[in-house]
């Protein structure tokens, strides 16, 4: 079984994608911000990250610069899911390393389908 | 709220006689949903008095409007990415025997609101120095005006644009105008739309390739060898037919035959196995 990690400092927003997800044949792991999803990322070792981008201590960005400083045996996918719906997100996500890029509101098809987009479902 | 049985026949037979659609039992339960906006729009109260004005005369553009919110126009980019990487190597096969012409004609019959061949028309752009110098000519077709028209406008809501579409096709195809997103120019000229029936003549001239995924689901088993009778008429010899992955032929049409290590493609039969065509 694949598994996500799920960060998004939203308990709504983490029950909803955790059930699609759990739908969707993944595992689950839950951090409520870029801080508590770097420790996760290490004892977890999940293939994907669900990542918001604004979150308090550490946000989605910050997560994604620290990420790429781990040292890891397989970096994570990491797809962006947040308000933030603006084409200037998007990009500078994108060229920061996010593998793809979620805008909020979003339904079990449109993860579904950026999961197999970064090969994971 | 639940629809009454009647009303559902009255509206699935207004939707069969326009279309050759029947609405199964899978798609029964949205009936009421997608009649939704119709009844606010005319009020109207329900599913049962919209089946009643449907029968009076002067009701042409309610009937249009209801069989267009019957159809179901789900679809989104690259859909079935097995699919989509399979597509490239038949196109290349075909495009071996095409190189004096330089030319491949591509139809995508049922293409709903245009995402599956803009997709393709993605595809081809993404390998643009291979296509170079030659022709593509891309066309999607359907039954619907409504999803025609936005096929060619190419204007996708948030939702639409995000499934299915990689982030970097969005950011390199589509420009953002608020919530909705534009197609390029130059990706909406390389494809063409026209309204048409599957069970009328199919569009002029010769395919090397029709897609046809997660149509003839929809329709009665006569009907389904009816539309494939028409598009094995068009079909070039050496072409190929994709339908979705839970689709067939088998049974239905004897003019195509499985094209060997391939799911959901068909090519033409040679003509000694064609016993069953309708209409030949």
């Amino acid at each position: 079984m694949k598994k996500c990690l799920v960060v998004d400092d939203s308990k709504v927003i983490r029950k909803v994608a955790c059930h699609i997800l759990e739908t969707l044949d993944f595992t689950v792991a839950e951090a409520e911000d870029g801080s508590q999803a770097l420790e996760a990322v290490q004892s977890e070792s999940p293939d994907v990250v669900l990542l918001d981008w604004n979150m308090p201590v550490m946000d989605g960005m910050q997560f994604l610069k620290a990420l790429g400083e781990l040292t890891l045996e397989k970096r994570p996918k990491v797809i962006f899911c947040t308000t933030e719906n603006g084409v200037e997100h998007i990009r500078e996500a994108i060229d920061a390393g996010a593998d793809e890029y979620i805008m909020k509101p979003f339904d079990r098809e449109t993860l579904q389908s950026k999961l197999q987009i970064v090969e994971l479902g | 709220m639940e629809i009454s049985p009647s009303a559902l026949r009255a509206l699935s037979s207004i939707l069969e006689e326009r279309t050759g659609q029947r609405l199964n039992e899978g798609r029964q339960w949205r009936v009421e949903l997608a009649l939704r906006p119709i009844l606010k729009l005319h009020d109207i109260d329900s599913c049962e008095t919209l089946a009643v004005r449907l029968t009076e005369p002067g009701s042409e553009s309610l009937r249009d409007e209801t069989v267009d919110a019957l159809l179901n126009n789900e679809t989104y980019f690259f859909r079935d990415t097995d699919a989509f990487s399979t597509l490239p190597q038949i196109i290349e096969a075909i495009a071996a025997h095409r190189e004096n012409t330089k030319k491949l004609k591509i139809w995508s019959a049922g293409c709903s609101t245009g995402q599956e061949i803009y997709s393709l028309a993605m595809q081809f752009r993404e390998d643009r120095r291979r296509w170079e110098g030659w022709t593509l000519d891309l066309l999607g077709t359907d039954i619907s005006r409504k999803a025609i028209a936005r096929g060619q406008e190419a204007v996708y809501s948030q939702f639409e644009i995000q499934r299915g579409l990689p982030a970097k096709h969005m950011l390199q195809w589509f420009e953002q105008r608020g919530e909705r997103w534009h197609a390029h120019d130059d990706l909406r000229r390389m494809v063409h739309f026209r309204r048409q029936n599957i069970l009328e003549a199919p569009p002029p001239g010769m395919f090397d390739l029709i897609l046809c995924r997660n149509v003839l689901l929809y329709f009665p088993a006569a009907n389904r060898s009816k539309a494939l009778d028409w598009m094995s008429r068009v079909l070039a010899p050496d072409g190929a037919l994709m339908l979705g992955a839970g689709e067939t032929v088998l049974g239905y049409c004897d003019r195509f035959e499985i094209l060997p290590g391939a799911r959901s493609l068909y090519r033409l039969a040679p003509p000694e196995k064609h016993q069953l065509a309708i209409g030949a």
